[in-house]
This record gives C-alpha cells, sequence and structure tokens, in this order.
C-alpha cells in the first residue's frame, strides 16, 4: 500500500498562551500525537506580570495539513491566539548561535575575518579557542556555522527562531 | 468568612455546581475527601451528594458518562491517586472521543512527595493531557473552589469533553476560604455559540436550492439539547429533505419518520449510503466525519456541496472540505435557518424526483433477515426485544462489536438521549456501568445493556455497584460465542482464519448472575424469545438475559474500509475474497 505525501510549506507561528505549568507540554504534545512536525521552537514570559508567554514555532506542512494544526492548538484552553506569521505577510525572523571554534596560527586569524563578514561578536576567546555570537535569519546561521566547520569548529548553541511582523500593528 | 479544608471546599463547590452523585472507588490519597464527603451527609436526612462505590475505576468513567448522556447534566468522578487515576484513563479517553462532559477528581500524591515516584503516585496531568479537554495540578487550596467552577465551565461548554482536577492530599487538608464565584469570564476559553448571519443565510440559499440534499446529523445535535432535537424535525418537516445520522446521532429525528434513512456509514442502510453518494447538497449537523462515516473519502458524497455546521473549529475540514463552514452552536444555528427559512417564505422544495430514487434504494430492505426454524437470529433477538418494550422508551446502552450495530440498525430510538454507546474509542466494557449511571439518572427509566458475551466480561464485576444500590438494569447478551465483530473481519480479510476470536470458556451467566442477586434468564430456541423478554420485563430488579443466538450470523449490510458507500456488501453471500493490503490496513 502508499502512503500519500502533499508537498509541504513551511510557515512560522506565533502562539500567544497563558503562562501555566505544562502548557509548553500541552503545545508540543499536540503536534507528536497528531503527527505534526516541530522545526524548531522557542518560548518565553513576554508579559510584565509573567502571565503570558509567546512561543514561536517552526513547521512545514500542507495547507490543509497548517489548517489544522492552527486549528488544534487554538482550541486548547490556555491559547489566546495563533498567528500564521508566514500567511499574515512580511515578518522578521532571527536565530542567535554561539558557535565555538578551535584553532592556531592561520586558522584563527581565517575565523576572525569570516566572523567579521557575518558580523560575529567574539564573547570567549582563549589562545586556542573563540566563542562567537551571530544573530540573523537562520539561513545565516547555518552558512556560517558552515564554514567555521572548515576552520575548526568544536560546538554549537541555537536558539531557535523568534519571528515578529513588521510595521506597527500587534499581530 | 472561616476557612475550609480543601476537601471541604471540594465538596462545598460540587453543592454549588448541583452536583447530585459522584462515581468512585476511595484509596490513600483521597481520603480527606473521603471522609469529607462521610461528616457532610452525617447531619442531614439524606446526603447532599451520594456517592456510589463502583468496582473499578473504567467503570466509575463509563457510569459517569451514561449519567451525563441521558441526563444532560455533567458526570462526576471521584478516585484516587497512581492506579485510581491510570484505572480511569480509558474511560476518559472515551468521554473525549465522544463529547461528554465530565469531571473526574484524582487525589495526589503530598505535594512534597510529587516527583519522588511516591507510593501510587503517577504523573496524571501529564497522563492525561492528550485525553482531556483540560486538566488541572492544584497546588493552592485557596484556588481550588475556583478551579472546580472553571472545570465545570469547560467541560460543560462548547464542545463538552472531559476535565480532570488532580488535587494532592496536602491541599485537601490545607485550609483556606472559599466563595462561590460568579458567572466564569475564562481569560481565553470563549466558545463560539451564534453563528455569522450571512453564513447562514448562505446555507438556506443552498438547501433552497439544492435538488438532492441530504441531512447527516451527529452526536452534536444531542450534546446541544433537546431543543436541537426538536429544531432539526422543525427543519426536515420545512424542508421535506431525507436525514441520516451518524451512531452517536441516533434518536435526534425519529426512527418512526418517513424522512429518515437510517444510519449512514459502514453499517448504515443501504438508502443512507446510495443517498449520501448521490446527493447535490450535504448539510453536516454536529458530525465530524469519521472514518466509519465516510469510508473511502475520494468517493465520499463527489457530487455535493457540503455545509459543515460544528462547534469545534478543528472538525471542521479534518478529513473532508466542505463548501460553507459555519463554527456555533448547532441548536443556534437550526433556529436561525429556520427563522430565515421562514421569513424568506420558501416554498417547500419540490423533492419528488430524489424521493423516488430513494425509495428505489430502500425496496432492497437492506436490514432483512433469514429467520432459522433452530436457532435464534441475532437480528430477531434484538427486534423483538425493540417490540417488547418500545412503549416503555428505554434507554439502551451497549457494549462494543456486532451486538452493538446491530442495535443501531434494529432498536429504532424515537428521541434523544436513549441511546449510549461509545462510537470514537469503540470500547469493549462500557455498556454496564453506563447502564448503571444512566439508572441512577433516570430512576424510573427502563435501561437495557445489550451486550455480547465477550464486551460484558470486561466490567463485569459492576454486577456488584448495581446490586449494592439495587438498581433493576437489564443486560441482554446477544450471545454467539464469538468475539463477532472481530470473527466478521477475519472472515472478510483474512480468509476465515479465526486467530483468537472464539469465546472459550464462558461463564454461566444464569448461575453468575444469581451469584450477584440478580435474576438470570437463559434463552436457547426461537420459540422462548418472547417468554424470555417478558419474564426479564416482569422483574423488578436487575437480570442478565444469555439469549444464544446463531453462532456465525454477520452484520450486514456493510461497507468493507477502505471502499466506497456504493461498494456495499448487503448479504453474506456477497462477500467475494480478501481485501487488499491497503483495505486490511484501514480495518
Amino acid at each position: 500500500m502508499h502512503i500519500t505525501q502533499e508537498t509541504s510549506e513551511r510557515h512560522t507561528l506565533a502562539v500567544i498562551v497563558d503562562n501555566e505549568p505544562g502548557i509548553l507540554a500541552r503545545i508540543a504534545g499536540m503536534f507528536t500525537a497528531r503527527g505534526y512536525n516541530i522545526e524548531s521552537l522557542t518560548v518565553t514570559d513576554i508579559s510584565e506580570d509573567e502571565s503570558v508567554s509567546r512561543i514561536t514555532i517552526v513547521t512545514s506542512a500542507s495547507a490543509h495539513v497548517m489548517e489544522q494544526i492552527i486549528a488544534q492548538l487554538d482550541r486548547l484552553v490556555p491559547v489566546h491566539r495563533v498567528i500564521d506569521l508566514t500567511v499574515l505577510g512580511q515578518h522578521v525572523e532571527r536565530e542567535l548561535a554561539l558557535v565555538k571554534v578551535a584553532g592556531v596560527g592561520d586558522h584563527r586569524i581565517e575565523a576572525l575575518r569570516l566572523a567579521d563578514v557575518y558580523r560575529a561578536r567574539v564573547v570567549d576567546a582563549t589562545t586556542t579557542s573563540f566563542v562567537f555570537e551571530v544573530t540573523g535569519g537562520s539561513e545565516k546561521i547555518d552558512k556560517f556555522v558552515e564554514l567555521m566547520r572548515e576552520v575548526g569548529l568544536v560546538e554549537v548553541a541555537r536558539t531557535g527562531i523568534v519571528a515578529i511582523s513588521r510595521g506597527k500593528e500587534a499581530a | 468568612m472561616t476557612e475550609k479544608s480543601g476537601a471541604d471546599i471540594l465538596i462545598e463547590a460540587l453543592v454549588d455546581l448541583g452536583v447530585e452523585v459522584v462515581f468512585g472507588y476511595p484509596g490513600g490519597a483521597v481520603l480527606p475527601i473521603y471522609d469529607a464527603l462521610f461528616q457532610d451527609g452525617a447531619g442531614r436526612d439524606r446526603p447532599r451528594i451520594r456517592h456510589i462505590l463502583v468496582r473499578h475505576e473504567q467503570a466509575a468513567t463509563h457510569a459517569a458518562e451514561g449519567y451525563a448522556r441521558s441526563t444532560g447534566k455533567p458526570g462526576v468522578v471521584l478516585v484516587t491517586s497512581g492506579p485510581g487515576a491510570t484505572n480511569a484513563v480509558t474511560g476518559i479517553t472515551d468521554a473525549l472521543m465522544d463529547s461528554i462532559p465530565m469531571v473526574v477528581i484524582t487525589g495526589q500524591v503530598p505535594t512534597a512527595l510529587i516527583g519522588t515516584d511516591a507510593f501510587q503516585e503517577a504523573d496524571t496531568v501529564g497522563i492525561t493531557r492528550h485525553c482531556t479537554k483540560h486538566n488541572y495540578l492544584v497546588k493552592d487550596p485557596a484556588r481550588l473552589g475556583a478551579i472546580v467552577h472553571e472545570a465545570f465551565h469547560i467541560a460543560t461548554s462548547g464542545r463538552p469533553g472531559p476535565v480532570v482536577i488532580d488535587i494532592p492530599k496536602d491541599v485537601q487538608v490545607a485550609t483556606a476560604r472559599y466563595q462561590k464565584p460568579g458567572p466564569i469570564q475564562h481569560k481565553t476559553y470563549r466558545p463560539a455559540l451564534k453563528a455569522d448571519k450571512t453564513l447562514v443565510e448562505a446555507a438556506v440559499d443552498m438547501l433552497a436550492a439544492a435538488e438532492r440534499p441530504i441531512f447527516y446529523t451527529g452526536g452534536g445535535i444531542i450534546n446541544a439539547g433537546p431543543q436541537a432535537s426538536q429544531l432539526l424535525r422543525e427543519l426536515a418537516r420545512i424542508t421535506g429533505a431525507p436525514v441520516t445520522s451518524t451512531l452517536m446521532g441516533l434518536g435526534a429525528l425519529p426512527a418512526s419518520s418517513d424522512q429518515w434513512l437510517g444510519m449512514l456509514g459502514m453499517h448504515g442502510t443501504y438508502e443512507a449510503n446510495m443517498a449520501m453518494n448521490r446527493a447535490d447538497l450535504v448539510i453536516a449537523l454536529g458530525s465530524r466525519f469519521d472514518d466509519r462515516v465516510t469510508g473511502r473519502l475520494d468517493a465520499f458524497s463527489p457530487h455535493s456541496k457540503k455545509i459543515h455546521v460544528d462547534i469545534d473549529r478543528s472538525s471542521i475540514n479534518k478529513t473532508v472540505r466542505v463548501d460553507l463552514p459555519i463554527v456555533a452552536d448547532v441548536g443556534h444555528v437550526l433556529e436561525d435557518m429556520i427563522r430565515i427559512w421562514k421569513a424568506r417564505q420558501h416554498p417547500k422544495p419540490d423533492l419528488d424526483e430524489w424521493w423516488r430514487r430513494i425509495s428505489g434504494w430502500r425496496a432492497k430492505r437492506c436490514l432483512d433477515f433469514d429467520d432459522q426454524p433452530d436457532a435464534i437470529m441475532p437480528q430477531r433477538a434484538i427486534r423483538n426485544l425493540y417490540d417488547a418494550t418500545k412503549h416503555l422508551a428505554p434507554i439502551i446502552t451497549t457494549e462494543v462489536g456486532q451486538h452493538q450495530m446491530w442495535a443501531a440498525q434494529h432498536f429504532g430510538f424515537e428521541a434523544p438521549n436513549k441511546w449510549l454507546t461509545s462510537g470514537g474509542l469503540g470500547t469493549m466494557g462500557y455498556g454496564l456501568p453506563a447502564a448503571i449511571g444512566a439508572q441512577l439518572g433516570n430512576p424510573n427509566a427502563l435501561v437495557i445493556d445489550i451486550a455480547g458475551e465477550a464486551s460484558i466480561q470486561m466490567n463485569i464485576q459492576e454486577l456488584a455497584t448495581a446490586t449494592q444500590y439495587r438498581l433493576p438494569v437489564k443486560i441482554f447478551i446477544v450471545n454467539n460465542q464469538y468475539m463477532g465483530m472481530v470473527r466478521q473481519w477475519q472472515e472478510l480479510t483474512y480468509s476465515s482464519r479465526y486467530s483468537e476470536s472464539y469465546s472459550d470458556s464462558l461463564p454461566d451467566f444464569v448461575k453468575l448472575a444469581e451469584a450477584y442477586g440478580w435474576k438470570g434468564i437463559r434463552i436457547e430456541r426461537p420459540d422462548q424469545l418472547d417468554d424470555g423478554i417478558a419474564a426479564m420485563l416482569a422483574h423488578d430488579g436487575p437480570v442478565i438475559v444469555d439469549c444464544l443466538v446463531t453462532q456465525l450470523a454477520n452484520c450486514f449490510p456493510m461497507i468493507p474500509s477502505g471502499a466506497a458507500h456504493t461498494e456495499m456488501i448487503l448479504q453474506a453471500n456477497e462477500v467475494s475474497g480478501t481485501m487488499d493490503d491497503e483495505a486490511r490496513a484501514l480495518v
């Protein structure tokens, strides 16, 4: 028998939720229970009184499945609203990465030169290593990490995507 | 205002919410609540909250479902931590799948012990996260009262469902103030009720213009209250359109109505499935296009426009794409549709041609069966049970399997809230505890659990519960000594290799009945059928009828899994060969 698959598109969702215990498990669990995919997930409290969190989820799905994902998220009791930033229009996406590179001699010079091109900052240095902090779209970070691999990449830590719509209105 | 213990707050809140019956089973982590129940009842003529001691926590949940489905009030369950809570999970999942309002209170180990693998500890909130509409772990006794009220609001409003409140033992003992809250205004949870007027107007226009319309109704109509069923009858009357329903929707339109086509789907009628296939407009009301209804999706009602009214937005476009989605309470939408239809002075549409075609399909008489002289046909057993009891408007519960489908096909339901069955989850062991819950909620009603000999054994310990509370429930076992539906599928899809589907070592159900203080009746031959049923009805107390039916009868008509509505098998002799891999995987 055949298992058919529809073409999928990448979407970035902002999910505004009550900041209550277990909410992340509730959101992430909905994805696993229904067989949906999560590519990136970030979450933190965004309100002054710690009552509301913003969860940014990047997922790839067909248009039909995306509609379901949003509806299923929306019906969870602690969810205030779900915003599909990809459908909404232009938005800004950023990710932060910490990239550790080790090496001596020409490798150090090359690492610093490339970091400069990518506007990565040195946040730690020893005689044989650097830790760079780099922010930007995921593709930029992918590219930076790829280049560092040739220079002496040791370790990478990435935050996952945060995103917000452009313009003066709240989404 | 004086402070009360968490346990006392819980009881005050339940009383304020109008709870009269709790189904439960005590244990270490809920002893403060049980003591509070005892003390609350001690100084009164009769307790404000009646506790029904079941014999297994799964049965507590099904009893609560039976109570809820037959009365329209939420079912309430009280169980202990760990095994108490995990035993309840099947019934909680069942209630979620069938949208039954239910609140389950679970005990939890003291907060200081949570996470230490303490005795009888389980992560109840974690375990039940996926099988509840919402759940809570209460850590502050001052929040307990508000949480209980909020839990009932969530369980009963919108698309109803189960809500779990997990209460650690120290929170039950700690004291706090309790005040009955006003109307609940939840921060985020605001279920839709009224529909957008332009959408309803569009629906009415589509209905007025349709040549081959069909109403496809589900459990949502029953959940929307008896008024919604009345409105459906009115809308059906003024439009003249045929009506079919899901398993859960039986009784919304009277089975005796001329416009009733019978149930739809895998074991639905030929006329309902053919009409669905040929319709030019489907009006889905509180039904969710379950795979047991649609059959092969790409062949489901291929020529129709589809209107879908559902209170749960996530039910819309989940499996079947619809042309006009309306997210709202189905009762409100029906009311609006009738009002708009009348305001526009639509005449009754001319559906003569459509009804002529339907009559042709009806003429197949797809539910007919051949009576045998020496053996009781299961369909005959159900028909005669129906004929003998219909004037009493009984509440029918079922277990799961062939007997369930035969009951759905051959027992006619004239009113909502009379048919209690496990539809979405298909839980064997549902029927007896559900009957107990229904009987408690409807003390004067005739309540019958139509059971199979395999299913009834899944919660057979509940015979004791009915005995203890003098509940005159009747169990009518359609006994063919097989897990019949399993065997039927093994015939269709596995060349009759009856792997483990024979019910060997059956108990003597008559002696079993007597052991629990029930009356036991055995029916073995066709000529004993009516007398046996009469004896069951005449007995003022619980009865098990063990009705031995022919062993190899199968439930037809049937749409094999993965087939289209037009590929219906009407009789056993139409079964040819076995299904291919694709169909087998869908079973």
